[in-house]
């Protein structure tokens, strides 16, 4: 008896199993259903799927492309991928039957993955539109991808207790200027209440300022002395530079260098919003983070990144982009069509410039742009009008994450006193020629 | 009953090995497939020969995170298995609270990797602050002691549930039998107890060297393979390969390593079944 109950159950529960399988599927075939009926309505419109590549405008794209079905009929998909997991996302969402037909790269070497999935952007109305040839991205004579926001960073600075120090924003004009102001902070850090710098969190969620936006700057002189835009070996001309601004980074500091290596980028946020340091190396896009902790223009500046090279007196933000619209090739005809109308309408109508430029706290490179209310961006444009040169990004030009992540381990032993200078160096020099055949091989 | 089951077993079988076809042993030969070719995505992969095989075996950080895996296997295997051993001895004594004792052991085992290494990540670091040492992801030894203690504080619990059960199901008989005769304590954990939960130690010794073997998410949240790639372990060190450098042939190197790692898995967990089975004792 006991023994049929048994197999009854038994029985029973893979009757369930089966039955939880057929409910998936309907939901899945029900929601496809679903969304290859809304396109037989508008067939002919043809639908638009965007993988977005940042988190923190999420809610904004969304809201744009409401507004766009709203106005033109024509669907909006946008997904937006978690931080760090975007190429993850894309690789997996792209082979499937219903691809995105709007991604980004994050430059030439992104480019290097997906150029053949990239439809030629020459010659379609979006790409006339841009204000600069060089905000598109070519490959040979295609056009394959094109900027959609330049963004801007630098050391943002909290004035308030700058002026609590005895300083105030004009009294720093060179890397001799910030290393004075920052180490007789750290003097009387005690007496003030404050550090000089946020932490400099090497992990994952934070060291991107330092192996990356950070290390743009020796390239970028390096580049500017030998008159190129990318190089197969870089020589390290301005490391004793970087290592200085490292240095100053991580010795006058909220917390000790040993610490960094578990500091997160959150934590350098707060330690800035809640008013425990006066400088935090971080970018524009950090604005909207910044004034929703509380903080008002009236508090914030952004100074250049200064590293004691080059024409310190003329230096600007570090502006530029790695974020390059592409459409994918792949998709069908129509849905070509209603991307690169989608990507129109963005730039030039009133809603899309007026979503992108407030709402996102965009510059956009596009005849059509309208003023953002980002501070650090105006003062880019401030500063540009006044004669200043702005720092090029050039680190999408580093030949791999590898090269990175390498960098970024070599950068915190020596922080922390596990490892030495030589090591960064050669993480530095040695890696990228290393990285770079390996990219190319 | 008999030859309702011989007339319907299609009904029964086929739904469940349809799902293992499609869900398992398809992806399987894709992916295998996959590890000779350069690709970006699965659907437009090109031929490269065994060019991908070559790399592999001959990459230094492969070699590397496999002796190192190897070690974490061992080391963790031994002392997750010891000490949940230990303590399903412990607990199959009538001690008051027992209950209470396995509960809140087995615990640990319900939360997630990722969680957990983040959570022991700042732990470890805070102890090793206050200590005045490197941190974890700075000291490539404290990065594998801590994850020998991570997957020890996971596991045990778990390891312990299946112990028990087995010490359970050791007939009193043979328990009072012996100590009738004579035998003390060690002679009847040794000569009774062990032999006759062969079983048990057989499924946890493959359970924690899979799982060793197999580690991810505790080494990405724990050290992330820091300082410079000397903490990485196999399923680490592959997920890096495949994505951190641009280009098709790393997608072929990430993927012939990952069948490479999928044969050592299986190879080793058939070499241990095969040893534990055989030690095994019918009651």
């Amino acid at each position: 008896m006991s023994k049929k109950l048994l197999s009854l159950a038994l029985t029973a529960a893979m009757a369930l199993t089966l039955l939880a399988g057929c409910g998936g599927n309907t939901t899945t075939s029900g929601s496809v259903s679903g969304s290859s009926s809304g396109a037989g309505a508008d067939g002919a419109k043809g639908e638009v799927y965007y993988l977005n590549f940042k988190p923190e405008q999420d809610e904004a794209w969304q809201a744009l492309a409401k507004a766009y079905t709203e106005e033109t009929g024509v669907p909006v998909t946008v997904v937006t991928a978690a931080s760090g997991t975007y190429e993850t996302n894309l690789m997996s969402e792209i082979a499937k039957s219903n691809p995105p037909t709007l991604f980004q790269v994050n430059g030439p070497n992104g480019l290097a993955n997906w150029k053949d999935y990239c439809y030629d952007l020459t010659g379609t109305p979006v790409l006339g539109e841009l204000t600069s040839e060089d905000y598109a991205l070519k490959d040979g004579d295609a056009t394959l991808g094109i900027a959609y926001v330049i963004e801007s960073y630098g050391i943002i600075t909290n004035k308030t207790l700058l002026e609590q120090a005895g300083y105030t924003v004009e009294d720093i004009q060179s890397f001799e200027d910030l290393k004075k102001v920052a180490e007789d902070i750290t003097a009387r850090k005690d007496e003030l209440g404050f550090a000089a710098f946020t932490s400099a969190g090497m992990d994952g969620s934070s060291d991107w300022r330092f192996k990356t936006h950070l290390a743009n700057l020796p390239i970028y002189f390096e580049y500017q002395d030998d008159g190129i835009g990318t190089t197969e070996a870089i020589k390290g001309t301005y490391l004793d530079n970087y290592k200085a601004i490292w240095d100053l980074y991580i010795n006058n500091s909220t917390c000790a260098p040993t610490e960094l290596a578990s500091k997160t980028g959150s934590d350098a946020e707060s330690e800035f919003i809640n008013g425990q340091a006066v400088f935090f190396q971080n970018g524009s896009w950090e604005y909207g983070a910044l004034t929703a902790g509380g903080m008002t223009d009236d508090q914030l500046a952004m100074i250049p990144i200064y590293i004691g090279a080059g024409d310190e007196a003329n230096q600007g933000l570090c502006t530029g982009t790695e974020n390059y619209w592409c459409v994918n090739k792949d998709a069908s005809p129509e849905n070509i069509q209603a991307t690169l109308d989608f990507m129109y309408w963005c730039v030039t109508s009133e809603t899309g410039t007026a979503a992108m430029a407030n709402d996102m706290g965009f510059v956009i490179p596009f005849k059509g742009a309208q003023e953002s209310n980002n501070l650090f961006v105006k003062q880019d444009a401030e500063m540009t009008a006044a004669g200043k040169t702005p720092v090029s990004w050039n680190f999408p030009t580093m030949p791999s994450e590898q090269w990175k992540n390498d960098l970024g381990s070599a950068l915190t032993a020596y922080a922390a006193g596990t490892g030495d200078w030589d090591a960064v160096v050669s993480a530095f020099v040695d890696n990228w020629a290393a990285e770079y055949a390996l990219l190319n091989g | 009953m008999e030859k309702a089951i011989k007339r319907f077993w299609p009904v029964f079988v086929l739904p469940t090995f349809a799902a293992f076809l499609i869900g398992f042993v398809w992806p399987f030969l894709q992916g295998l497939y996959l590890s000779f070719c350069k690709f970006t995505t699965i659907d437009k992969a090109q031929w490269n020969g065994l060019k991908n095989y070559l790399y592999a075996l001959t990459e230094a950080e492969f070699l590397h995170s496999f002796w190192f895996t190897a070690l974490f296997t061992v080391v963790s295997t031994i002392c997750i298995n010891v000490a949940a051993f230990a303590i399903a001895l412990a607990l199959t004594r009538s001690i008051k609270g027992t209950n209470v004792f396995r509960s809140v052991f087995f615990m640990p085992n319900l939360i997630g990797g990722i969680v957990l290494g983040y959570i022991w990540n700042i732990l470890l670091n805070c102890a090793l602050t206050l200590l005045g040492k490197p941190l974890l992801s700075l000291h490539a030894p404290y990065g594998f002691i801590g994850l020998v203690i991570l997957m020890c504080w996971q596991q045990i619990g778990y390891m312990m549930i299946i112990y028990i059960a087995g010490l359970q199901s050791i007939p009193n008989d043979y328990l009072e039998a012996a100590r009738i005769d004579g035998a003390n304590d060690r002679q009847i954990l040794w000569r009774i107890k062990i032999p006759n939960v062969m079983p048990s130690i057989t499924i946890c010794l493959f359970l924690s060297l899979t799982n060793g073997f197999k580690l991810f998410d505790q080494n990405l949240a724990l050290t992330a393979g820091e300082p410079n790639h000397l903490t990485e372990m196999l399923a680490l060190h592959i997920y890096n390969t495949f994505y951190a450098r641009s280009g098709a042939v790393w997608k072929g190197y990430g993927q012939a390593e990952a069948v490479l790692f999928c044969i050592l898995v299986i190879a080793i967990s058939l070499v241990q079944l095969r040893a534990t089975r055989s030690k095994e004792v019918q009651q």
